[in-house]
């Protein structure tokens, strides 16, 4: 489900050239990244100007045009109930990448104290955390969602929350491993012997250094929530009907397939394989680009 | 043996790793001002017992005091944190490490001015100068990222920090094992020159014993977290007379030196 970041080995001069988020220059990463890149830059694009880029207002039924294939009307032809497809293609991008952000924003967030606090406190703290972190482990995400929508009512709000709580022990375990082996380098050590404080440590100084691995796996993980929370709405679980979500209207889709029409449930798709893939390749690179600095 | 002349008294040092005892039972003194030696092999447990002096371990037992305040507990609270910081500062072995490849050269001086001195702006970059200064860098270096500069130069780097907090003591540990020959010869100047000026107590962690005879007064050799031997520099190094001190010195290489006579004395030790 997810891959964590290898850290390289420490190693002397590791820390020479590690600085900031400058993982997110583009140049000179070779043209799979830069193609990433400016997929995902052109989505969240498309996400942002939803309203002005579509033809069609997305939840206008039209019966009378019902699958109509492709034309010059309707570029990516009509869905069953004669609605627009490319017009909930690109109001489906709000939905496929707000959900995602929440899950990848608070999972990092929780994530990254809990796997910190793990990392610098250590002893007790750090078994307990680490014991509650392999227990979420063992909770399926895509069942704690199911669970949620059972308590909360379906809706964008369940499957998020589940999301959040299934790859918070993710981030945890990642950082606690990278942030141990940053707490163990002699310029961290250094800082404790100046008389900081831990926090003001971890805040200032461990947390930067740390930062940009973060970020690469959080990329990833973008991808993977993407796929789960699209996977939970073909299941009918996650954002309802009209709301154009790309999941969704795959669902919706698959009737028309018997009826000879690909497009409804195909064009869904290819946006989610695009954007996963795309994450996957930022994320992959960003993650190369720092083990390659760290040696 | 304690009292207001001695800087740092350490009695019975004690700590262990699982089953492992890393530091049996260390005692020893610094003078004020003074420098002493503690060498022995890897694993002997002088790097333990400096980490335990400046914090970053915890004793099993024994005590640690510096100028009377006793520091084998952890700190309670910021003011006795602060307070024990500037009774003892450490200069790391490697100084690719041990600077925050963020911060450049001056901030990073800066820094340690700004948490334990409350000083003007001003008053704080003038101050950060003649640190630099005194560890012989200038303007362009404070200005740069420590991944610009030379391993020597970083070291410096670290020797200025670790002065700015105006430390009684000062832990080098294999300070200067890292860097070049040539480059060691110079720092080891330095560290002569910061002693005389300053007046500050050294504590040389090494196993380089050219290093101990150039810049200590009193060696004290370790072996398996216990102390065989200590005493004034020249005696000890002239005239060892523990066997473990002697296949120290006879594995030093030297004109006529015979590898072979080190390694059988090293196996006849046990």
């Amino acid at each position: 489900m997810t891959t964590t970041v290898s850290p390289a080995p420490p190693s002397s001069g590791a820390l020479r050239r590690r600085r900031g988020l400058g993982g997110l220059r583009v140049l000179g990463q070779g043209p799979l990244f830069t193609a990433g890149v400016v997929v995902l830059a052109v989505l969240v694009l498309i996400a942002v100007l939803a309203p002005v880029l579509a033809p069609y207002d997305p939840d206008v039924l039209d019966l009378s045009a019902s699958l109509t294939g492709t034309s010059g009307d309707h570029l990516l032809g009509t869905d069953q109930s004669g609605r627009d497809i490319l017009s909930r293609l690109i109001h489906g991008a709000r939905t496929g990448l707000l959900g995602p952000l929440l899950v990848v924003g608070v999972s990092t967030l929780l994530g990254t104290l809990i796997g910190m606090v793990a990392a610098w406190r250590g002893g007790w703290a750090d078994a307990l955390l680490s014991r509650s972190m392999d227990l979420a482990f063992a909770i399926p995400g895509l069942l704690l969602a199911i669970l949620l929508v059972a308590v909360l009512g379906s809706g964008m709000a369940a499957p998020v929350i589940a999301m959040a709580v299934a790859y918070t022990p993710y981030v945890g375990r990642l950082v606690r491993g990278i942030a141990r082996q940053e707490k163990a380098r002699a310029y961290i050590e250094s800082y404790r012997v100046q008389g900081w404080s831990g926090w003001t440590i971890c805040l200032r100084h461990l947390l930067p250094n740390i930062a940009p691995t973060v970020f690469a796996q959080s990329a990833m993980n973008f991808g993977y929530v993407l796929m789960d929370l699209a996977a939970l709405s073909f299941l009918g679980f996650g954002v309802q009907p009209p709301t154009a979500d790309w999941g969704a209207m795959i669902n919706e889709g698959q009737s028309a397939i018997q009826q000879g029409a690909m497009l409804p449930a195909l064009a869904p798709s290819a946006c989610i394989v695009l954007a996963v893939v795309a994450f996957g390749i930022v994320g992959e690179g960003l993650a190369d680009r720092i083990a390659k600095r760290e040696r | 043996m304690t009292g207001a002349t001695e800087e740092l008294v350490v009695q019975r040092l004690r700590k262990r790793y699982g089953d492992h005892t890393a530091v049996k039972d260390v005692s020893f003194t610094l003078p004020p001002g003074s420098s002493l030696g503690i060498v022995g092999e890897s694993g002997s447990g002088k790097t333990t017992t400096v980490r335990m002096l400046v914090g970053l371990e915890r004793p099993d037992g024994g005590t640690i005091r510096i100028g009377g305040r006793d520091r084998s507990a952890p700190a309670r609270g910021r003011a006795e944190r602060l307070a024990r910081a500037r009774e003892i500062q450490m200069v790391f072995q490697d100084p690719y490490l041990s600077l925050d490849p963020r911060v450049t050269v001056g901030q990073c001086v800066e820094e340690v001015l700004r948490l334990h001195f409350p000083m003007e702006t001003t008053a704080r970059r003038e101050r950060v100068a003649e640190l630099l200064d005194q560890v012989g860098l200038g303007e362009r270096e404070a200005a740069a990222l420590p991944g610009k500069l030379s391993g020597g130069q970083r070291q410096r780097v670290a020797i200025a920090r670790a002065l700015a907090a105006e430390p009684r003591v000062l832990v080098l540990d294999e300070a200067v094992a890292a860097l070049d020959v040539s480059i060691q010869a110079q720092v080891l100047e330095l560290l002569g020159t910061i002693r005389r000026e300053v007046g500050i107590g050294f504590l040389f962690v090494t196993h380089d014993l050219a290093v101990v005879r150039h810049i200590t007064d009193e060696v004290m050799v370790l072996r398996e977290g216990q102390v065989v031997e200590a005493g004034p520099t020249a005696g000890i190094l002239d005239a060892p007379h523990h066997p473990y001190t002697r296949l120290l010195l006879s594995s030093v290489p030297r004109r006529g030196w015979n590898p072979g006579d080190a390694a059988a004395a090293r196996r006849s030790l046990g």
